[in-house]
């Protein structure tokens, strides 16, 4: 039925444009769907039926030169044709091309038959320079037109829609498929490959063997025509200049090879090719274009970037399943299903032969439902799901990955020119003075200095670039935050590592970002992400913060366990303090991180119960690393969103209840008084019930540890509340003796880690001894209570003399209160 | 058949008011028509072509002008993969959370094939082997001995011989044991009886369409070689908010009439904020797809939203002022998400902290979930 409906559109007495496709007098004009499998496998049957004396190509002429390149063992598809302007390497289109995409077919068998190959597109110099004034996505380029059409923003004419739409198929890419793609020229479907290698040109049936194979590029160049006689250009006004240029590179092609010029484009263009127009009518829609010096490369590619969700305008959803069609000799949907199987099984999912015999049979079944001449990838999807993955997504997700769009990698041999990356390395560093040398050097940088910060940037980029060029060494002297401390040793091989960083982008800002951007999303730890966004600050790449930071938070909130987020809250903190020396913009940056320690305020209390004490331990130390970072979030940019509140009551919370780890309430209920969010009576009551003796020994002096212990001045607390001390004091001669030899341990860790100052001070005042109970109650200053027998009147006297002069106050009203 | 047993004893009689018809009695007509305009190639003893019975689910047009109203409202793929299966005799498993219409997709699927849906095994957990293959009716056994008469079939022995679809619903509910007697009839497509030296073969036409809850894990887990017989179609939840909001508020208004609860025209808000809340926890993510959510233990389904509401509307017109307010829904929303006190808990806090704090309008609701969270 896929066949009627191009019968339809161009029937057979038409031959307004058909004469142009006919098989025995060129011009060939092969009208293709760019990385279609079927329109590969239709080229090079049509190539080898006709024999062309040329091949005109798609594409931008100053390729030419780099056209052999294609024949050398060591080139392998995927792999682009990249066109950049030499002055701005951020200018660039690129010209992907799969092992299964019919320019790449129609090229090697050029090149492998020794036949010239051409490209024929408008020159680069002009698309590249046309480009400037609606920057767009790279790739976008001028060559995909059929296809770019349906990637445009602007709603244009989508022509295989509309020849879809009348043959009633509601997606345009099923429509082709089955049209065209499945359609192998033999009309065989399932062994078309086989029948293909054997199908010499002076094969078993010479008489109607050119013309097969020609028919469905004269019956596509009739749709085509029919529709462009209804939409003109479809809303693509450089189309007309393009076309322009390929008539005369056509006419100048049959000029010199006679008539024997086969021509592979988009069909979209085939009617336009095959149109009369004068030379000089040509020439006047050429002139007058804009024009820019460009180079051009070949670049490794990867089946990813081919696939449209890395926003390529020329992309194919499905890379890996059209490679698979041009690849498979014959019954490629049991080959698929069997390959599928593999991957299942090499994933550990119990697949048997049982599955893939009904898995094909569903697929052809489904296919003979939805009248389709051969089941697609809809169909080999719908039933993998539903025999070989239970119905579940998620083994389909893998399927997807890893063999619909594929993992393949192209090659570029090292004879291809340099790659644009290169370029703007060695502009980069002629203008940050910093010259490419083997010997080893230090480089010390100050970062509030303009070339500086540029340079800091410049190296932090290509670090991750994974060109090792610089490396950070602790800075010597000064630590501040705006001193910085590089290693430098440019090593030949860098030049490998810039080439292969060439695929992410052609200047080293975009192929940073780029890269950051891919990593963020494969990223599984939340750690690899926040070092991540730290790196991405240093390195000035501000394009990468919002999918750094969607990454980010997706993990955080994702990730189950508090621990990891109280890890990265701090480098956060850190970031948005460096960001501030840096002038980035950090305020998506400060978003995440408030969003992160809202988690953390939730979910710390529930995490602190039911712990080891070496959990406990680790946990104390989250604790006080979140509360630094929330000191420092609080006073950054926006005050006012009760984040401090919060995490107050958490910490209120931790010191209350009593299941949480001794060492974590103790410490919380530190934090708290030094902050002064708790008042000294309450932090006495706490610890009066935390060493009250109800409580384990252990737990108390683990108490104790978390409230006076670390080097932090819990010493000089003890030393100057001597109520604190005195709670000490009774807990531990209350402690029985058999428990004591186990309190001991945790106590002197405790106390030694106090300034040996600290420490005979606090012994002085314990060998005092507490106030007998009598004493204190007489005392007439109640608020001294604790160690020594309350006020000396005699001694303080003598000092208070001194004192008034300190504090600057008459002597007078002294006298008068003794 | 001396006896006959369960299902097929009780058809109505014709013109008798039953509560709930039968698919092939409520589309009679549907059937009919699809049947007269079908002309594509019909396998061994269905009613229909695949296609009609993919008309038949999904709704349609037929070219005489009759309408065929959709009972599945979901991704046409499904269907096709359903029909396409039951086409292919594998037998077909729909699987999904509870109220996702696995049993009324099946009942229609087996309807517009065999044009019989009454073909049923209830699967329980007490489902006995006897309901699977065949029993005995003791009376004629003890009076005539073993014999074909004293015979009583199971439904899926009626299937077979007469080459039928039968349905077998809760599918992981059956103990092991007796889902194990089902890979034989699904493999040798044969039922031997030992006791009479006979077996029962499957004719063309016979096949089995088995429902059964993913959420509830470890109910009786299939084996997997009886799983390998079966293709597997998920029924996801609905897929856009409106179209779980209408659902919702129709059951609701359904419900809500049957109880004499007075409608509340305001009530949709809170139905939509249901709906939202629910949706965005069992996804993982908010609506605008912006931020990532933990997802609590719970199933959050439809049905599970319907009672939410439904509580809701009862508290506002028993005690409140008959508006449905956030406050009578916060406590129900509290309990369907919060099933482990630990886990979810924290979940829940963090969704009212990160997400229901921030939006707009949202202000009274949060208050009133801080409240009964509290």
């Amino acid at each position: 039925m896929s066949g009627a409906a191009v019968a339809a559109a161009a029937p057979p007495g038409r031959t307004t444009t058909g004469s142009a496709a006919r098989p025995v007098v060129g011009p060939w004009l092969l009208g293709v769907r760019h990385h279609g499998p079927g329109s590969a496998r239709a080229v090079l049957a049509a190539l080898r039926a006709a024999c062309p004396a040329a091949v005109l190509i798609e594409g931008p002429p100053e390729g030419d030169a780099l056209l052999p390149l294609a024949a050398d063992p060591r080139m392998r598809p995927p792999v682009a044709l990249l066109a950049h302007a030499v002055d701005d390497p951020g200018r660039a289109s690129f010209w992907p091309m799969a092992a299964f995409s019919p320019e790449w077919v129609a090229i090697r068998w050029a090149l492998d038959h020794g036949v010239p190959v051409r490209f024929i597109d408008l020159p680069a110099a002009h698309s590249l320079a046309l480009k400037e004034p609606a920057p767009k996505e790279p790739g976008e380029g001028p060559e995909r037109a059929e296809h770019a059409q349906e990637e445009e923003v602007t709603p244009v004419v989508d022509p295989i829609r509309v020849l879809a739409e009348t043959a009633g198929y509601d997606d345009p890419e099923r429509w082709w498929e089955d049209v065209v793609e499945h359609r192998s020229p033999t009309g065989e479907r399932d062994d078309g490959g086989m029948r293909l290698e054997g199908a010499t040109p002076e094969g078993a049936d010479p008489d109607d063997a050119p013309g097969d194979v020609l028919a469905p590029f004269v019956a596509l160049a009739e749709a085509m025509s029919a529709l462009r006689e209804a939409y003109g250009d479809g809303g693509q006004p450089r189309d007309a200049v393009r076309e322009a240029y390929m008539r005369i590179q056509l006419r100048t092609a049959r000029k010199e090879f006679g008539d024997q010029v086969a021509v592979v484009c988009g069909a979209w263009h085939v009617p336009a090719l095959a149109a009369r127009t004068t030379l000089a009518a040509d020439r006047a829609l050429l002139k007058g274009l804009p024009k820019v010096r460009t180079d051009l490369t070949w670049v490794p590619w990867t089946h990813r970037r081919l696939a449209r969700q890395s926003g390529y305008g020329a992309g194919i959803d499905s890379p890996g399943w059209y490679g698979h069609l041009f690849e498979a000799a014959d019954r490629p949907i049991e080959r698929w299903m069997t390959k599928v199987a593999g991957l299942l099984r090499g994933e550990d999912r119990f697949v048997s032969t049982a599955h893939v015999i009904e898995a094909v049979r569903l697929a052809e079944t489904l296919a003979a439902l939805r009248g389709r001449p051969l089941a697609g990838l809809g169909e080999t999807t719908d039933a993998v799901r539903a025999v070989m993955c239970e119905g579940s997504d998620v083994p389909l997700a893998l399927v997807r990955d890893r063999l619909i769009v594929g993992e393949s990698l192209g090659e570029v041999p090292d004879t291809a020119p340099a790659v644009p990356l290169q370029r703007d390395l060695t502009r980069s560093q002629r203008t940050l003075r910093l010259k490419p040398e083997a010997s080893e050097r230090e480089l010390d940088l100050d970062l509030r200095k303009e070339t500086d910060a540029a340079r800091s940037r410049l190296l932090h980029r290509l670090r991750l670039l994974d060109v090792g060029w610089g490396d950070p060494v602790a800075g010597r002297g000064s630590t501040g935050t705006f001193r910085e401390s590089w290693r430098l040793s440019w090593e030949p091989e860098l030049h490998v590592r810039v080439a292969e960083a060439g695929v992410w982008g052609t200047t080293v800002l975009t192929a940073a970002t780029a890269k950051a951007a891919s990593q963020a999303v494969a990223a599984t730890a939340l750690a690899d992400v926040t070092a991540l966004a730290e790196h991405c600050l240093l390195a000035g790449l501000p394009d990468a913060l919002p999918v750094v930071m969607k990454a980010l938070a997706d993990r955080a909130a994702l990730d189950a366990d508090v621990g990891h987020l109280a890890d990265a809250l701090p480098a956060l903190a850190r970031s948005l303090r460096y960001g501030d020396v840096r002038s980035t913009d950090t305020a998506a940056l400060a978003e995440v991180a408030a969003g992160l320690a809202e988690r953390i305020c939730v979910g710390l209390p529930p995490a602190c119960t039911g712990l080891d004490p070496d959990g406990a331990e680790t946990l104390r130390g989250r604790v006080e690393a979140v509360h630094g970072a929330i000191g420092l979030l609080d006073t950054g940019a926006e005050p006012g969103t009760g984040l401090r509140e919060r995490w107050d009551a958490v910490l209120h919370k931790l010191a209350a209840r009593d299941t949480i780890a001794g060492i974590i309430r103790g410490r919380a209920t530190r934090l708290l008084l030094d902050e002064g969010r708790l008042p000294e009576d309450e932090a006495a009551r706490l610890m009066g019930l935390a060493l009250s003796p109800g409580t384990p020994p252990a737990d108390a002096a683990a108490w104790i540890e978390g409230f006076v212990g670390g080097a932090s001045g819990g010493g000089m607390l003890l030393v100057h509340d001597e109520r604190l001390l005195g709670l000490v004091d009774a807990w531990l001669t209350g402690v029985p003796a058999d428990q004591f030899t186990d309190v001991l341990p945790l106590l002197r860790r405790t106390f030694s880690a106090y300034e040996p100052g600290v420490r005979r001070t606090l012994g002085e005042l314990v060998r005092r001894g507490p106030v007998p109970e009598g004493a204190r109650r007489d005392d007439a200053a109640p608020a001294t209570g604790g160690f020594g027998p309350g006020l000396d009147p005699a001694r303080a006297d003598a000092v208070e003399p001194v004192l008034r002069l300190l504090l600057g106050r008459p002597p007078e009203p002294a006298e008068a209160a003794v | 058949m001396t006896v006959s047993n369960t299902t097929a004893a009780v058809e109505p009689e014709a013109g008798a008011q039953v509560l709930r018809p039968h698919a092939e009695d409520a589309f009679a007509d549907e059937l009919k028509a699809l049947a007269a305009a079908d002309d594509r190639p019909r396998p061994a003893r269905w009613r229909l072509s695949p296609w009609a019975v993919a008309t038949y689910l999904q709704g349609g047009t037929l070219p005489d002008g009759t309408v065929i109203t959709p009972k599945y409202v979901g991704p046409r793929r499904l269907v096709e993969v359903a029909v396409t299966t039951l086409a292919t005799d594998r037998a077909l498993l729909l699987l999904g959370v509870p109220g996702t219409a696995k049993t009324w997709v099946s009942e229609h699927l087996a309807a517009a094939v065999s044009g019989d849906s009454t073909l049923l095994v209830q699967g329980t957990a007490g489902t006995p082997e006897e309901a699977v293959r065949y029993g005995w009716n003791y009376a004629q056994l003890l009076a005539h001995g073993p014999s074909r008469d004293a015979l009583v079939p199971s439904p899926l022995m009626r299937a077979m011989s007469e080459g039928m679809t039968a349905r077998v619903e809760e599918l992981t509910r059956i103990p092991a044991d007796v889902q194990d007697s089902l890979i034989t009839i699904l493999s040798e497509k044969t039922l031997p009886v030992p006791e009479l030296g006979q077996e029962v073969q499957a004719v063309r036409g016979f096949n089995l369409i088995a429902t059964a809850n993913d959420r509830d894990r470890g109910v009786n887990e299939l084996s997997s070689a009886l799983r390998r017989r079966f293709n597997t179609v998920v029924l996801p939840l609905p897929g856009t908010p409106d179209a779980e909001v209408d659902i919702v508020s129709r059951r609701v208004d359904q419900i809500g009439r049957s109880l004499d609860l007075p409608a509340s025209p305001e009530g949709l808000t809170e139905i939509r904020r249901v709906v939202t809340v629910f949706r965005e926890l069992r996804d993982g993510v908010t609506t605008d797809g912006r931020t990532k959510l933990k997802s609590p233990s719970g199933t959050l389904s439809t049905a599970e939203a319907i009672s939410v509401v439904t509580n809701g509307l009862a508290l506002a017109a028993h005690f409140g002022d008959g508006v449905l307010r956030p406050g009578d829904v916060a406590a129900g929303i509290l309990g369907a998400v919060v099933r482990d006190p630990a886990a979810d808990r924290v979940v829940w806090q963090e969704y009212l902290e990160t997400v229901v704090r921030e939006r707009d309008g949202w202000k009274d609701f949060y208050r009133a979930c801080r409240e009964v969270s509290a």
